[in-house]
């Protein structure tokens, strides 16, 4: 069975480093922390009070009218927002695509937490009746993939992916494979997170996940570095159009990247903490490059998992210097969640956004905070500063709870 | 303030309409455009508001803002 190919045509993001794909880019170029103190609820009593929490949002009222905005939880407002974004830099709209061939598959790690956190509290103070009917239709993980599907029409597959840390990454993987296989001719993917509320940082503190560094929330994600104490929790979303590379070339649209590869694997491990040699990396990073079929050697740039916990980030270390052999010291590794802390379920997205990104400029965002590397952290981890570096393939790894893995390969088009 | 116009401001407060627009014969589903879910969610905020109980059965007769009046009225004596 031939296989169509699958090109990028379309991108939007959000996370603390800002409200739209080129102020997040630029930010980013710029080794600039989206990372600080929480201000839209009162943290008093909370184990860790910064994250990178988004300022200065407001949905436009005409992707989800007022009423609407007090209802639906965060993610699904970012979820719309970045989708916009996406679609208008794409055009996607002006191509004549039937309506059932358009898909949406997204990633969410966790759903509507602070919704749930909030109903929670009415249930118990005001009783059963006063549970908001919108409550369920708010905070299930697939309700970003309704929202949009109402706004724009589209009829096409439509379901959310939940695997932790890996949502995304996977929804990417499984979307791509939809045009291959010729069941959709464009695919609205990547993810959403919101979740930045005491409920879910009060969970993550207890498993001692978090960075507890109230006190420099800007200087607390800091993969590779001697000093990392534990992720930064993130909120945001990336989003990305998908099309089939023919259609999307003979309709004249700008293809940013093609996806030439996917993996997943389990650790089959623990249920948190990654597989000490990074074992289930490894094979899923292994499985992407076959599907490509591309040598190692041609791989530039890995936007890394990296979420600055001390195992995490050494097992992935060791995961690539076993795929990679002595390209791995040739190559540039960074991982950008030192600027955005972590987006969980929405990281895939955001992060397969900056592989595509590094590929079309040349410039690979860095590693900031990493002032004292940490000796089993060995490789080029792009510290500090942006990089000018032209690359022709990027691999994005997201990892979650549960053991589970993703690789994704992006190309530069010709 | 009058029972009319209280209910009037909640309804506008909930559904984001203007006040300007919103009368004793406005309809919840034909003029606001409101869905079942909708009607919950408002029915809820009256029983907050004026401090009654609506049962549920009760709730299907009440279509427009002068059957809501009526009904808080006739909860009143």
């Amino acid at each position: 069975m031939k296989l169509n190919r699958v090109a990028v045509t379309g991108m939007g993001a959000m996370c603390g480093l800002g409200n739209s794909l080129d102020e997040v880019w630029a930010n980013a170029l710029l080794g600039k922390s989206g990372v600080s103190t929480i201000e839209r609820q009162n943290t008093e009593g909370w184990p860790v009070t910064f994250g990178g929490e988004i300022k200065n949002f407001k949905l436009n009222p005409e992707l989800m009218d007022l009423k609407d905005q007090d209802r639906f939880d965060l993610f699904n407002q970012y979820a719309l927002h970045c989708t916009d974004e996406a679609l208008r830099n794409s055009k996607l709209l002006e191509a004549n695509y039937a309506p059932e061939k358009i898909g949406i598959i997204f990633g969410t790690g966790l759903g509507g937490f602070p919704h749930i956190e909030s109903n929670h509290k009415i249930f118990l103070e005001k009783g059963a009746r006063r549970v908001s009917p919108f409550f369920i239709p708010s905070v299930i993980p697939n309700m970003p993939e309704g929202l949009v599907s109402i706004k724009w029409g589209f009829k096409g597959i439509n379901f959310a992916i939940a695997s932790a840390c890996a949502s995304s990454a996977h929804a990417i993987g499984i979307a791509a494979t939809e045009i291959m296989l010729g069941r959709q001719d464009a695919m609205l993917t990547g993810g959403t997170e919101g979740v930045m509320t005491g409920y879910t940082i009060a969970g993550f503190a207890s498993m001692k996940a978090l960075s507890k560094r109230n006190d420099e929330p800007h200087r607390a994600s800091r993969p590779y570095d001697i000093d990392r104490d534990g992720f930064v929790m993130g909120e945001g979303a990336g989003i990305l159009v998908l099309e089939n590379y023919e259609k999307a070339k003979s309709r004249g649209a700008k293809i940013f990247a093609e996806i030439v590869g996917f993996g997943a694997s389990s650790d089959a491990n623990h249920i948190t903490a990654p597989h000490p040699e990074g074992l289930g990396a490894l094979v899923c990073m292994q499985q992407t490059l076959e599907m490509a079929g591309i040598k190692k050697e041609e791989v530039g740039y890995i936007n890394a998992h990296g979420t600055s916990t001390p195992l995490g980030d050494a097992a992935e270390t060791g995961a690539i210097k076993k795929v990679f052999g002595d390209h791995a010291y040739k190559l540039a590794v960074s991982s950008t969640k030192s600027m955005t802390g972590h987006l969980l379920g929405a990281a895939g997205g955001l992060e397969s956004i900056f592989c595509i990104k590094a590929l079309e400029t040349g410039m690979l965002p860095p590693t900031i905070n990493l002032e004292n590397q940490d000796p089993s952290c060995d490789l080029y981890y792009v510290p500090n500063k942006a990089e000018k570096r032209d690359i022709k393939y990027a691999l994005n790894n997201s990892f979650g709870f549960g053991g589970t893995n993703s690789s994704t390969l992006f190309k530069k088009p010709e | 303030m009058e029972l009319q116009d209280k209910v009037i401001k909640l309804v506008s407060e909930a559904t984001k309409m203007d006040a300007a627009n919103i009368s004793l014969n406005t309809s919840f589903v034909d003029d606001l455009n409101l869905d079942s879910l909708d009607m919950v969610e408002l029915m809820m905020k009256m029983e907050d508001e004026f401090g009654v109980e609506i049962p549920e059965d009760e709730t299907e007769n009440l279509k427009s803002i002068g059957d809501i009046v009526a009904y808080l009225k006739s909860k009143s004596h």
